[in-house]
């Protein structure tokens, strides 16, 4: 009997250490405190929204997501990543918001070989000659809101706007996507720091600059404070004010309020998506969170089910990371947004829509959709990328 | 570069330099009375911020409000000098700052406890969200306004407490010369408590007003600690007066580079630099200001003692 | 042979051990967080020295770790790799800057002097953040450590961790001759009263300057070992947050002991990292353990154990 036990033992020893993963390990690092820390709350409650939805699994296998907070600091979330590959040993790094923190911390995970999933940051760097083949993004290159923003102030025929953007990698690549689709006049381009919070001086400069439009990308609670201020200066009402979906999407509407009717806005998706994923993801987010999700959600969302499909097309055994990167780049996930798949850098070739904040039937504040601006389209640095 | 536009960063800068000056004011005091650096000075401001967030919700109106966020504040601040800051007095200058630096961390851990990691909510009174055609051309923020007014009425109310009124000439003498005070008779401690009082009130008002502007969230008073210093040594310490005119002409200076200094700079070089190096000249400018008012006037502009 | 001597070898012995350990238990990760703590000994024991011994009390000594890290930082962003080239350069641009900020800050006295040098300190923090082509305030990413040569990989967390261990202990030992020699006598002694050293002859100003030099080069050495630990540079190395955090170790530790610097960063860094796998408000505890250890042991944990250095007296700023 004895002798039985022991080889019995034995053998659970051997298999364990011998067989594909039992458990899928994520590491997750987003800004989860201070004024822009409400885009990565959602992007966290959003992800593990979903794995809640699978059983507490990603692909069939149970799932662990350690969670940490980058403060909104590169060094911090470069840390953070280091702890996961090195000490906790997770199959996956995915979560981060913003684009500088992205730049400090991802390269740790490339190093590591173990996958980053964007769920939101999609610097041009990345995209471009220094793309790498640990990077796939389940949200957007960056610029491609912006590149819809300007596709839609030349459509309007505003013929001078005046840009706004952090002094960050992702508002370089803001200003840049504008400009490469906005045909009219730029009255001028500023950069303020980021995490910058009173506006007043810049919106002097406006003020004076007398431009038919105002184009801004602010991020979090930048945008926020941005919106307000815009109004209490009285600007809002001789300048029209253009938003990225990012600057215009729950977070910011839930602090500003009314004075965000009426204001268009280009994303990749609305609330009010008519397809099935859409849809049941929207109600599961109101029942477990009482609050109508926004594109920040959408992508953590996304990010999980876009693992999800990778796991199970290698069947569990994510130890191969050569496999499991193929996996997340080819075929189509699923998404709330209905189709897309991935280009040679890693980035979704996806379409843009125009969203306008109205009312819904509750009389709440949301984004709906009115009319699709790109079809399909790819970011412009892919070509740059010498990856298959 | 049109007259509107440097009338309206001109005025940008004295709503900046006249919150700063509230909290410049408070810390002046207690370095000139009692000898104490006080780096948990920013912490009373951002509670002050708290605080009227909280009164907000709870009771809907703005300045019952503020009076209790001003109120609680100064409570918080009298019981932290009775309890803590008062062996401080007689320690040394590092000894003082590594001991409110301490101070500093459990505060805003606390805070965190309390209200959790998100920034809350304060807005301005529905009343002044909008702006107000000062001329033709110029429609700046209303709210704006209040807060400049706020700042004058404060400087002014405090003027005619250390001026006019007998505490004010207890104050006064404690700041010049405090043994001489404690030999004449004055009751020291108390005295010291009530400054203490008064800074922490002053913090809170200006938490509390620019809490809508900027964002009620902890460690909100760490970056703006360090400019109070920066204008408490240009200014003098110990001196109310110095405290004014430090802060003016760091909130002028300060926003002024910030408006100007960019487009300057646009002139040689391309966006993205422009906006860099305005901003940062324009924080260097500050510190450069202080070691050169230090290299030529030690003690500050308007020093109080001797 | 004397206790002090004792635990010091006991230590040493503990110190080289350590990560042979860790590997075999395959816990990798702490190898490298080891290193970053010796690292920020260096960088408090080069506070101790003008802070403890001189009574020089800085709050802008990050700017000389900022500094170090920074020259390591760009030079490897312009392709200079070489370790035998960056570091030298890395201390020699922190000796300048120590130099500089120096000269000007010590001819104040008292809290003006903290004012100016966290004022310099400040400065220095605004213009790495102006310097966009190398990160600016996102951080530059090292792209590989500096190469020593020898057939050494520094990549190799091992590698790594012995030979910050061997500069380390070097410190400790250069600093404990200065100590004891005439110099680091005059510097004590201008601490207790420097206006009988100046009435005696001693040119106070220039001794003093020289410690602050000495201090701001040790401390570039240590920022570039950081640079190398954390592959990445960003100005919030700078910040007078991280200068007050080197302040704290060397009170936590011992002001004016010679391990001072050590035991404090090794119990502040070591407080944080297992307080924050428990909760997220771990500055709670580490505030209230400072505020305790100010009021209470104005001495330090070498203060309560030990003694190697008279103890420093209430000085004025």
């Amino acid at each position: 009997m004895r002798k039985k036990v022991i080889a019995l033992v034995v053998l659970a020893l051997v298999a364990g250490g011998a067989s594909a993963a039992d458990r899928i390990k994520v590491g997750f690092v987003s800004t989860l405190s201070g004024p822009q820390g409400a885009p990565g709350i959602d992007a966290r409650d959003g992800f593990l929204l979903a794995v809640k939805l699978a059983g507490g699994k990603l692909g069939d296998l149970p799932a662990e997501v350690l969670v940490t907070d980058d403060q909104f600091n590169p060094e911090a979330g470069k840390q953070a990543v280091d702890r996961y590959v090195k000490r906790d040993r997770v199959d996956f790094v995915t979560g981060i918001i913003y684009s500088n923190v992205l730049l400090a911390a991802a390269p740790s995970a490339f190093e590591a070989k173990v996958p980053y999933v964007s769920s939101n940051a999609g610097p041009s760097q990345i995209a471009g000659s220094g793309c790498n083949a640990y990077f796939v993004s389940a949200a957007w290159q960056n610029d491609g809101y912006h590149e819809a923003s300007g596709q839609y102030a030349t459509s309007k025929g505003f013929k001078s706007v005046y840009l706004l953007a952090p002094n960050y990698p992702a508002g370089k690549d803001a200003l840049a996507g504008f400009k490469r689709f906005y045909t009219g006049k730029v009255a001028d381009e500023v950069y303020p720091r980021l995490g910058q919070l009173d506006f007043a001086a810049e919106l002097a400069q406006v003020r004076a600059a007398k431009p038919e439009a105002v184009y801004a990308f602010m991020p979090g609670g930048m945008g926020i404070n941005f919106v307000k201020q815009y109004v209490a200066a009285g600007l809002s009402k001789d300048v029209q004010l253009i938003l990225p979906g990012f600057s215009a999407d729950e977070d910011t509407i839930k602090a500003v309020g009314e004075p965000m009717l009426g204001l268009f806005n280009p994303a990749h998706w609305a609330p009010d998506f008519d397809n099935a994923e859409s849809k049941r993801f929207v109600a599961a987010f109101e029942k477990e969170y009482g609050r109508i999700p926004s594109i920040y959600a959408a992508q953590g969302y996304d990010a999980a089910l876009m693992i999800d499909g990778a796991i199970r097309a290698v069947k569990g055994r994510v130890e191969d990371r050569d496999a499991a990167m193929r996996a997340l780049k080819g075929g189509k996930p699923r998404s709330v947004r209905g189709d897309y798949k991935i280009n040679n850098n890693g980035f979704p070739i996806q379409s843009y829509y125009l969203r306008v904040i109205g009312k819904d039937g509750q009389g709440r504040l949301i984004n709906k959709t009115i009319g699709t601006v790109f079809a399909n389209h790819a970011d412009a640095y892919a070509k740059e990328c010498k990856l298959k | 570069m049109s007259g509107i536009l440097i009338l309206e960063q001109t005025l940008n800068g004295l709503q900046f330099g006249l919150m700063l000056f509230l909290l410049a004011a408070g810390l002046t005091l207690v370095f000139g009375i009692m000898d104490m650096i006080n780096l948990a000075h920013g912490s009373l401001y951002m509670v002050g911020a708290y605080l009227m967030a909280t009164f907000v919700q709870a009771t809907g109106s703005f300045v019952l409000a503020l009076a209790l966020a001003v109120a609680g504040t100064a409570v918080i601040g009298m019981l932290l000098e009775v309890s803590l800051f008062r062996r401080l007095y007689q320690r040394d200058h590092l000894t003082q700052v590594l001991a409110t630096f301490a101070v500093i961390l459990i505060a805003n851990e606390l805070v965190r406890l309390v209200f959790g990691s998100q920034p809350v909510l304060l807005n301005t009174p529905a009343a002044l969200s909008g702006p107000v055609d000062l001329l033709p051309g110029l429609a700046y923020s209303s709210y704006r306004l209040l807060i400049i007014a706020v700042g004058l009425a404060v400087a002014l109310l405090l003027y005619l407490l250390v001026a006019k009124t007998r505490t004010g000439m207890l104050v006064r003498a404690g700041a010049s010369n405090r043994e001489m005070a404690t030999a004449m008779g004055v009751n020291i401690r108390t005295l010291f408590t009530f400054v203490f009082g008064v800074g922490a009130g002053l913090c809170a008002i200006a938490g509390a007003m620019l809490g809508p502007i900027l964002a009620v969230q902890v460690g909100m008073g760490e970056s703006i600690l360090i400019l109070a210093f920066v204008v408490i040594v240009i200014g003098g310490i110990g001196s109310i007066r110095g405290a004014l005119v430090g802060a003016l002409l760091v909130g002028i200076v300060d926003t002024i580079g910030r408006a100007f200094l960019p487009a300057l700079f646009r002139e040689f070089l391309p966006p993205a630099y422009a906006s860099n190096l305005g901003p940062a000249v324009a924080s260097i400018l500050i510190y450069v200001l202080m070691a050169a008012v230090l290299f030529w006037k030690p003690q500050g502009l308007f020093p109080a003692r001797g | 042979m004397s206790a002090v001597r004792k635990l010091t070898l006991a230590g040493a012995a503990a110190l080289v051990a350590a990560p042979l350990l860790l590997h075999v238990l395959e816990q990798d990760f702490y190898v490298g967080l080891a290193s970053r703590i010796m690292i920020y000994a260096i960088a408090a024991t080069s506070l101790n020295l003008i802070l403890g011994y001189g009574g020089m009390v800085s709050f802008g000594h990050a700017a000389f770790l900022g500094a170090g890290a920074y020259t390591v930082g760009i030079l490897m962003a312009e392709g200079v790799t070489s370790a035998w080239i960056a570091w030298p350069a890395a201390v020699g641009i922190a000796a300048l800057f120590a130099l500089v900020i120096g000269a000007i800050s010590l001819r104040t006295r008292g809290v003006y002097f903290i004012m100016i040098t966290l004022a310099f300190a400040q400065m220095m923090y605004y213009i790495f953040v102006s310097l966009k082509a190398y990160g600016g305030e996102d951080g530059l990413n090292l792209a590989t450590r500096s190469g020593v040569g020898f057939g050494l990989d520094l990549k190799d967390d091992l590698t790594f961790y012995y030979l910050v261990l061997a500069a380390l202990l070097a410190t400790l030992y250069g600093m404990h001759r200065l100590v004891h020699a005439r110099f680091g006598r005059v510097i004590e002694a201008i601490r207790e009263n420097e206006t009988r050293m100046e009435a005696v002859g001693f040119p106070t100003y220039r001794y003093k300057l020289v410690c602050f030099v000495i201090a701001g080069a040790v401390c570039g050495l240590a920022g570039a070992l950081l640079a190398n630990q954390a592959n990445f540079v960003s100005p919030r190395l700078l910040d007078w947050i991280q200068s007050g955090s080197l302040m704290i170790m060397v009170i936590l530790g011992g002001i004016g002991y010679l391990y001072g610097g050590v035991i404090g960063a090794f119990a502040l860094l070591a407080l944080e990292e297992a307080l924050s796998a428990y909760t997220i408000y771990w500055q709670l505890p580490v505030g209230i353990v400072l505020l305790a250890a100010v009021l209470l042991a104005p001495r330090g944990l070498a203060g309560i154990f030990g003694r190697s250095v008279p103890a420093r007296e209430a000085a004025n700023g």
